[in-house]
């Protein structure tokens, strides 16, 4: 029998949430997540926009954790890929683009020395990602002097050590800088700069020239599971064939997972967890409750800052969390022609980064509350590799775009059409028929993200993502361990270590918190 | 009306203003000199120290109280707002209850000391020693309450000593016999409001009246026609000083850094650092600092504050503290000489375990005779009791004078 004890709620069905149930379940604790949506899966699933078209918000894996994968089963869950390690093709108006992947760049007028460099960039980003990776799957350590956290910190600094002498004074140099900077000293080539930094600050409240933009950009390369740093993949189903598959181990493991069923309320019995309080009031007991809402949401709304010390409470209410990145889907009658891109092209990572000045003045504006007039974007048509997205003969486009602040000047009810207004602009200037094939649409603003997802600020990593909120500064001090200060209190979401993006390790850690509690 | 006319705009260029009791101190004030005390002119003495402090002692003295900084807390979450930012049980503070509090930072160390007055049911006023308005304000997250810091609006007069109770008495406050040790209640005076409290910073019978600045000098004046027969003396800081060592009553600043000053957050004190553990109720929920405190309970304190009887006649202010076998023990944090107790006394911060009640000392002690220095080392030990602690303090009705 299981006691009270070993019972767990997990608020909220993200990827996290459920590698999260899914590892507690196989460790034996009886865990039913509570999904408000009525499909799991957050800001990854896949939904229908439009009939017969489907879509998933996270549209590219490029962070899923190996260990994760093989060790909850995914691909025996049901999840493949459609199309593995995608190139990147930088956009050109011209249609004189360039080809980039791991190891080479190719096409335009790249100069040899800028591909020799591409070389060299991709050596030393790839080896300090790796610093990153290491941290992936770790409970960050705190700073006492507590022997475990000590040789955690022990570790993570011989990392950087063996690195070697050259590697890891670059990095101390460029970790904290930006990577406007960074490009100008490696490269020439304006096409090839702006793709690079478009890296640095998808998902992200900075341009170019903010600092952490480099930091930002490694931890977009800490994947590996396409065989190079940061290689993209399309899975089939989109995103939500990861969290279908997560879902699905987390059954077999014995977790029960309830959609519909927002959580209005986390329960306290004196100064411990009790259980959480649905939407329509129905309660439910339980001593560990884990959130996988973002850090804010859940203390500031669901918890109540009360039941914390104000210290902490404005810790938490001080997160950084204003998404800037909207999410878009065209329903498409056929291929759009984008001007000098071939067919067997069209399938990989189209972005729209034409030099790094393009990307920051397309950040200017959202400093201001004002959307991007000329904005950047990422673009992917799914549907090429997976026929099930679209009807037959018909393609879904998959574009974020940046950037689109949070909280609008004019609000989003008034300047979504103009956005969406600037977003067809921009497009048609790579793709000129890109009105014509489009039947129908979607776009999501962060202000839709978070209704839609319960994302607080509709933020990619639930909090921005910066050295000052990273490792046992995630989502705060005092917290960084996934235990809050409330007893029986876990945080498991992408406002965690190690961050957002389809990775699976900040449910895992926190299953980990949880077990060795 | 305000004590501080904040429509003018040049308010901003005089940091320190007169209190609403001003034209009366000035009249009382022989000495004619004036000290800062938070936003105020104060009156270190108005004639000589001794006299108002034995006016204290032994009938009673006027001490004005309005520099104290002070605040309003209402709305529905006034209760538990309070209770999350003080360490002590805030719910036990019944209306028309007055409790002394500290609050604490998330490390456990102490901010400030104050007392908390539960005017009416669910209104509370707070009165710190520092200004607080910005960390009562951090603290408001998730609560639905109202702050003001109307320290300016509230005019305070302290009368403290035997003769006190008597003195009210004949002014027209029918019934202020009845009123218990950190009760508070209200008068109609002359058509205005008072509020009394059987509170105050002496350790002896006295009370703190407070009203509206504009009712200011027609208090002191009632109060001096109605006290004139019972010794009644305009009493100065200084006077007060002793009278608070004498009690045992700790001054931030003085026994303590207030946290949100420290730059070394080493120096400053927990709850139980300065002997004020009673004050800490681990079983009322969170609380600022309840982990910390918590650990500290588990681990240990770094220090403790203590009460000192120390030979000899020499206040020892500003001594350091050394066992018996000549090492460093700590230091003392304020000293006099107790014309009551007849003694020599001191509040001392005494690195733990040190400092059991007892516990045997030598304080080094420079003094000066004549401009000449001389240095003793007076042996001393640690006395639980505070040393002025007469039942008067306690009984209801206070015997009449
Ligand atoms: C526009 C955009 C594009 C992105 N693109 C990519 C990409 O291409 N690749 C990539 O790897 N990442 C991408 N991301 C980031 C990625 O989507 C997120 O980092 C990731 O979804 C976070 O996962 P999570 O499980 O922590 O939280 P979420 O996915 O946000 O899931 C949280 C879940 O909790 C539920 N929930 C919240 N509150 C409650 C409540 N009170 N009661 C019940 N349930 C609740 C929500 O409904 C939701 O299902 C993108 C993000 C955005 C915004």
């Amino acid at each position: 029998m299981i006691s009270k004890m070993e019972s767990v709620i997990i608020i909220g069905g993200g990827h996290n949430g459920l590698a999260c149930a899914a590892y507690l379940a196989k460790a034996g604790r009886k865990v039913t997540v509570l999904e408000a949506a009525g499909q799991v899966g957050g800001a990854a699933a896949t939904r229908e926009f439009a009939t017969g078209y489907k879509a998933s918000c996270a549209h590219l894996l490029n962070l899923l954790d190996d260990g994760i994968s093989k060790e909850l089963g995914l691909a025996s869950n049901g999840l493949s890929m459609a199309k593995s390690g995608l190139n990147t093709i930088a956009l050109a108006t011209d249609g004189n683009h360039l080809t980039i992947s791991a190891d080479r760049v190719d096409g335009g007028s790249l100069s040899g020395e800028d591909q020799a460099a591409y070389k060299e960039y991709r050596r030393f980003m790839s080896k300090y990602a790796g610093i990153i990776a290491a941290m992936h799957n770790m409970v960050p350590p705190r700073i006492t002097q507590d022997r475990g956290d000590l040789m955690a910190l022990g570790k993570l600094a011989l990392k950087v050590r063996m690195l070697g002498r050259d590697d890891m004074r670059e990095l101390l140099r460029i970790a904290g800088i930006n990577i406007y900077d960074v490009l100008k000293e490696n490269f020439d080539n304006p096409l090839l700069k702006g793709a690079l930094s478009l890296d640095a600050v998808l998902g992200t409240f900075s341009g170019p020239r903010s600092n952490n933009s480099v930091f930002t950009a490694l931890h977009r390369m800490s994947g590996n599971n396409a065989g190079a740093a940061g290689a993209a993949s399309i899975p089939a189903g989109g995103m939500g064939a990861v969290t279908d598959a997560l879902a699905a181990a987390a059954k077999k493991a014995g977790a029960e997972i309830r959609t519909g069923s927002p959580v209005s309320k986390i329960l306290m019995d004196g100064m411990q967890v009790s259980g959480v309080e649905l939407t329509g009031g129905e309660q439910i007991s339980a001593t560990t409750v884990v959130s996988n809402a973002d850090p804010k949401t859940t203390i500031m709304e669901l918890l109540g800052a009360r039941h914390v010390e104000a210290g902490f409470a404005r810790k938490i209410n001080n997160i950084r969390a204003k998404g800037n990145a909207a999410k878009l889907h065209l329903a498409l009658d056929g291929l759009p022609d984008f001007t000098g891109v071939s067919p067997d092209q069209l399938g990989e990572r189209l972005v729209i980064a034409p030099t790094v000045e393009y990307v920051e003045l397309a950040f200017n504006h959202c400093k201001y509350g004002e959307f991007s007039a000329n904005p950047v974007a990422e673009i992917t048509i799914p549907s090429i590799h997976d026929t099930a997205l679209a009807p037959d003969g018909k393609h879904v486009l998959s574009a974020i775009v940046q950037y689109a602040p949070r909280n609008l000047g004019v609000g989003w009810n008034e300047g979504k059409g103009a956005f969406m207004e600037a977003i067809f602009n921009t497009l048609s200037a790579y793709a000129p028929d890109i009105r014509e094939k489009t039947v129908a649409s979607e776009l999501l603003t962060p202000e839709d993200l978070e209704n839609e997802f319960r994302m607080g600020g509709g933020h990619w990593h639930h909090g921005e993502l910066s050295l000052d909120q990273f490792l046992m500064l995630r989502p705060v001090p005092g917290s960084a361990q996934y235990k809050t200060p409330v007893e029986g209190l876990y945080f498991c979401g992408a406002g965690c270590h190690p961050g957002g993006g389809v990775m699976g390790s900040a449910g895992k850690n926190a299953a980990t918190a949880v077990l060795s509690n | 009306m305000r004590t501080v006319d904040f429509s003018r705009e040049d308010h901003y260029k005089n940091a320190v203003f007169p209190s609403p009791f001003h034209s009366r101190q000035k009249q009382h004030n022989k000495l004619r000199e004036w000290s800062r005390w938070s936003d105020y002119l104060s009156v270190p003495a108005y004639w000589c120290e001794s006299m108002e402090y034995f006016a204290g002692r032994n009938a009673c003295g006027v001490f004005d109280i309005t520099p104290m900084v002070k605040h309003l807390v209402t709305g529905p979450d006034a209760l538990p707002y309070l209770n999350r930012l003080m360490t002590r049980d805030v719910s036990k503070i019944k209306p028309g209850r007055v409790g002394y509090s500290v609050w604490c930072n998330e490390q456990g160390r102490v901010i400030d000391d104050g007392t908390i007055f539960h005017l009416t049911e669910g209104v509370y006023r707070i009165c710190s020693q520092e200004h607080q308005i910005d960390w009562f304000m951090t603290n408001t997250l998730g609560f639905d309450v109202t702050i003001v810091e109307d320290t300016h609006d509230v005019a305070g007069l302290a009368l403290q000593g035997p003769t006190s109770c008597a003195v009210l008495r004949d002014m027209g406050l029918d019934g202020i016999e009845n009123l218990t040790p950190f009760g508070l209640t209200y008068f109609d005076f002359h058509g205005t409001e008072l509020m009394v409290s059987r509170t105050g910073f002496t350790g002896d019978l006295g009370y703190e009246l407070w009203t509206s600045p504009e009712n200011a000098e027609m208090l002191w004046d009632r109060l001096f026609e109605a006290g004139e027969q019972r010794g009644i003396k305009a009493m100065g800081s200084d006077a007060l000083e002793l009278l608070r060592i004498e009690a045992g009553f700790i001054l931030a600043g003085a026994d303590f850094l207030p946290a949100a000053e420290a730059v070394r957050p080493t120096h400053t004190r927990s709850p139980f650092e300065l002997g004020l553990g009673w004050l800490v109720s681990f079983d009322k929920g969170v609380f600022n600092g309840r982990q910390a405190l918590l650990e500290e309970k588990q681990n240990g304190s770094r220090f403790h504050l203590v009460k000192l009887d120390i030979d000899g006649n020499k206040p020892a202010n500003q001594s350091f503290v050394y066992t018996k076998n000549k090492k460093y023990a700590g230091t003392v944090t304020s000293a006099m000489w107790s014309p009551s107790a007849k003694a020599s006394i001191a509040l001392a911060s005494l690195e733990a375990p040190l400092g059991k009640p007892g516990e045997e000392f030598e304080v080094e002690i420079y003094y000066q005779r004549e401009l000449k220095w001389s240095r003793v080392m007076a042996p001393a030990r640690v006395v639980k009791d505070v040393f002025w602690d007469p039942p008067r303090k306690r009984q209801t009705p206070p015997a009449d004078f």
